[in-house]
């Protein structure tokens, strides 16, 4: 059986899934029965400098959308770090970890941008016994507003300075949280590295509005007539996350750093996913909040058995492997030739990859052939662009066929073609010539 | 112990031979007659509206006499604009209500749904239909405002689903209506031939509220025609007729004692009679009821018998299964009732005693498509009621080839427009030639009628005296 201990940054635990800092985190009350469901760690929820509490909202402070059937589909939240005191915090967090000595307890922190601060928080905390620490440059409300959260993961020079005061004074593993919001996470990754950071976790929210009160004329949800920008999050975020966790784990200045992977993991496939593009670890918070702590026996049983199925022994011998199959546009074969079929036996007529095709592609199926209703495509003029594969309601009913042998009819030329991408192309004016 | 079999405790006459009313408790005819279909919550509805693919060239619009924007008012319901979605229906049908209850979806849209064609589990086109249009007639509002008006004035004869969505259409168009019918209430069958648990709380009267609500249609109840109502006197008086009069006789078995005998009457009558109850617990039926016939009328019947307390009921039908005209859907509901239905048996012999029926005696014939030959077998069906239902025809007394209006198939022979052979009268709904019998395709004929005057109105000066 498929062996799902990790070694992230020297931190153990005995299965990738972790839960985020977030609110199922808030309290050993939580986390104990979290580890009793089976949970490997824990990111505990952020706790901040020593002094008066941080006070949250009392009214709505989650909003979602939703899918058919209610279904969550994306999650915003305005909540703020841990409002709990301090010293309970850490009371807690030392018994915790005494009890659960072989699973992961990280604690996030977020203090005021300044060395006192931090260095005052990280003795206490070391001395709870955790397994490591995470810098909370995420979080992308209230907390940003007070130049702490993602309004310092939005500067790569603070992210480099503060883990360096970190890591100069703990011996901690540091963990560096990123925020989305910004143009190309490579470079606070990368400031991440410089500044000494053990790992990086990623993402954190995104600012979101939800959705709009048309009575109130007031994002909503609202808290006494008025709303403010959230962290958006849950599987609707996944698919940019991912792009961000393999952007790090491929660039070469960061390459080889431990990530943790965040964004919208609600299944064992999305954490392999998340795997494959170079996590070690993966973080959930959504799903946990959507469906309960018991998710986490789904999420171990399916990686075992497709583990076993795909003949992985460990984690490490797919960690990171699809990364390198994840290249730029230029690089993409442009002679690989793939055009659609509609298998006829799956095909029920509902006609929606003709409707997508014809308003808003290549004109490229027929809806009628010989009078009868029936969809057919065209290979003179399928570019293979996948849409009809996407909006079809049936399973492998449209599959995209690698063409081979004989003459595509839609450009006259043979499908069989050496590979070619865009810096060879002859249509490339910067074209780089083969060597010789 | 003798207790009032209506208020709790056992019914008195659960098991009583012969004709007898209250034979069930208060609780089951209440559970019996309700809605067959109960609506869909918000929530459900929303789940099935999500279920619609939204298609190219939908099967299922393809499939609605009336040609609904299936998929269109589905996606309204999707987006939370129910009375969006209603528009859409009643815009195509504007007893889009009714026809949510009572169309056979299963061998229409809902047949038709790609889905079925997936699954075998379509989209719940007519209760997605039903959830919208409850909708806009729970929120008391009639989507459709007139045109100014034409100055004409149109005769529409026949309250039924034709004659109200004829009427409907013509006031929304701008021509003033007058709608005559015989009986004291309108919607025809609506009101007075639909299963009650198709159509409860009054829905059939709702309807004709919701439809009259456009405005420009006068009322005029208890007239006939050919009795206290003269076609030519209509043609005469009116722009234009519409005939929506339906079907107002019925098939008679042809047997001794058909007429004589008490327990044996006809199932259209014994509906409308059930339908106009309003104390199910006095309405008598038999123990043994036994339904001659093999369409919707005769399930209709037979269904509701048994859910008055009949003890036994058996439809006897002298063709197959296949030939039914009873959908399947039908058919089912009557078998999971616990109806028999036999097949291959003609009625010979109606058997009675001191002036009531007790038994029929029936012929087995031959399974076959051709004419029915005896096989020279017999057997007896113990009852203590027996329905007839075994068809309804039309009867033209008074106007009908008097008038000139040309018959085919014995009801009015009408072209595409429904115009009949007569200028200036059209006519649609099950008197017809050619139809369905069913309420889809009457409001279709009433629409379209509605389309066509208005087109022939347009282009003349007085079309009813033209020649």
């Amino acid at each position: 059986m498929a062996d799902l201990r990790t070694n992230f940054a020297g931190i153990l635990s005995p299965n990738p899934f972790w839960l985020a800092s977030a609110p199922p985190t808030d309290k050993a009350y939580n986390i104990k029965r979290a580890f009793e469901a089976g949970w490997g760690g824990v990111v505990w929820k952020t706790l901040g400098e020593d002094g008066p509490p941080v006070v949250n909202v009392s009214g709505p402070r989650y909003g979602a959308i939703h899918g058919p059937d209610r279904r969550v589909i994306g999650f915003n939240n305005i909540e703020l770090i841990t409002d709990r005191p301090l010293d309970v915090n850490l009371r807690e967090i030392k018994q915790v970890k005494r009890d659960w000595p072989d699973r992961a307890v990280v604690v996030s922190l977020m203090v005021p941008c300044e060395e006192a601060a931090w260095k005052k928080i990280l003795k206490p905390v070391e001395e709870t016994g955790c397994d490591g620490i995470e810098l909370n440059f995420g979080c992308p409300h209230g907390m940003s507003e007070r130049g702490m959260g993602s309004a310092v993961g939005q500067v790569p020079e603070y992210i480099e300075m503060v883990v360096r005061w970190c890591k100069q004074n703990t011996r901690m593993p540091v963990i560096v949280k990123l925020t989305p919001n910004i143009t190309d996470i490579r470079y606070p990754a990368r400031a991440a590295k410089r500044g000494g950071a053990d790992a990086v976790s990623l993402i954190n929210t995104i600012t979101s509005i939800m959705q709009v009160d048309l009575d109130r004329m007031t994002p909503a949800p609202h808290v006494d007539g008025k709303g403010t920008h959230g962290g958006f999050c849950g599987p609707a975020v996944k698919p940019i996350a991912l792009n961000m966790v393999a952007q790090i784990a491929r660039d070469p200045e960061t390459r080889g750093l431990p990530i943790s992977g965040i964004g919208g993991i609600t299944t064992w496939r999305d954490a392999a996913e998340f795997i494959a593009l170079g996590s070690g670890t993966v973080q959930v918070c959504t799903a946990a909040m959507t469906y309960g702590f018991r998710i986490v026996t789904e999420m171990i049983s399916g990686l075992t058995d497709w583990m076993d199925q795909a003949g992985h022994a460990t984690l490490a011998d797919f960690e990171g492997r699809a990364t390198r199959n994840f290249t730029e546009w230029e690089h993409l074969n442009l002679n690989y030739v793939a055009k659609a079929v509609i298998d006829q036996d799956l095909c029920i007529k509902c006609g929606r990859c003709f409707s997508a095709c014809e308003d808003t592609s290549h004109q490229a199926i027929a809806a009628t052939v010989n009078g009868e209703r029936k969809f057919v495509v065209k290979d003179e003029e399928c570019v293979g662009c996948n849409l009809c594969v996407l909006v079809c309601p049936v399973e492998n009913c449209i599959t995209l066929e690698h063409r081979t042998q004989g003459i595509d009819p839609r450009t006259g030329v043979p499908y069989a073609q050496p590979p070619l991408d865009w810096t060879k192309h002859p249509n490339n004016p910067m074209a780089k010539q083969a060597a010789e | 112990m003798e207790q009032d079999g209506t208020k709790g405790g056992e019914a008195q006459n659960r098991y009583a031979n012969g004709l007898a009313a209250g034979r069930l408790t208060g609780v089951e005819y209440a559970d019996n007659f309700a809605d067959l279909h109960p609506p869909l919550s918000t929530h459900e509805a929303f789940v099935e509206a999500e279920r619609c693919y939204f298609c190219h060239e939908p099967p299922c619009q393809k499939a609605c006499p009336t040609g609904i924007d299936i998929a269109m008012f589905i996606r309204q319901i999707a987006a939370g604009n129910s009375l969006g979605a209603a528009e859409t229906i009643f815009s195509a049908n504007v007893l889009g209500g009714m026809c949510a209850r009572v169309c056979p979806t299963e061998t229409l849209c809902e047949e038709a749904c790609v889905r079925e064609a997936a699954e075998g589990k379509p989209v719940k086109i007519g209760l997605l239909q039903r959830h919208a249009t409850d909708a806009m007639m729970g929120a008391g509002k009639q989507p459709f405002e007139r045109a100014p008006s034409t100055g004409r004035r149109i005769a529409v004869v026949g309250a039924g689903p034709a004659g109200l969505a004829c009427a409907h259409k013509l006031a929304e168009l701008g021509h003033e209506v007058i709608l005559f019918e015989a009986k004291d209430r309108l919607g025809g069958l609506n009101e007075y031939g639909i299963a009650a648990y198709k159509t409860v709380d009054g829905f059939a009267q709702k309807e004709v509220e919701f439809v009259l609500s456009i405005g420009g249609i006068k009322v005029e109840t208890g007239r006939k025609l050919g009795t206290n109502l003269e076609l030519s006197e209509l043609r005469r008086d009116y722009d234009a007729v519409f005939l929506g009069i339906g079907l107002a006789g019925v098939n008679k078995l042809r047997l001794a004692g058909e007429e004589s005998l008490k327990g044996v009457s006809d199932a259209v009558e014994f509906i409308a009679e059930l339908r106009q109850a309003t104390d199910l617990s006095r309405l008598p039926v038999g123990r043994k009821v036994v339904v001659i016939g093999g369409g919707m009328t005769a399930i209709d019947a037979a269904v509701q018998s048994k859910r008055l307390g009949a003890d036994e009921v058996t439809i006897v039908y002298r063709r197959g299964e296949a030939e039914m005209k009873a959908s399947g859907y039908e058919r089912e509901l009557a078998r999971n009732d616990g109806v028999l239905i036999r097949h291959f048996a003609a009625p010979k012999t109606l058997e009675g005693e001191a002036g009531r029926v007790t038994g029929v005696v029936f012929e087995r014939v031959a399974p076959g498509n051709g004419a029915l030959a005896s096989t020279g077998e017999s057997f007896r069906l113990e009852a203590d009621m027996v329905l007839s239902a075994i068809g309804q025809i039309f009867i033209s007394d008074g106007f009908g080839n008097a008038q000139g209006l040309d018959i085919a198939g014995g009801r009015i022979a009408i072209d595409e427009e429904r115009r009949t052979s007569v200028p200036g009268i059209w006519a649609g709904g099950d008197c017809v030639a050619g139809g369905q019998d069913l309420t889809v395709t009457a409001v279709e004929d009433g629409k379209q009628a509605a389309l066509s005057m208005h087109r022939a109105l347009a282009g003349s000066e007085r079309v009813a005296n033209s020649e």
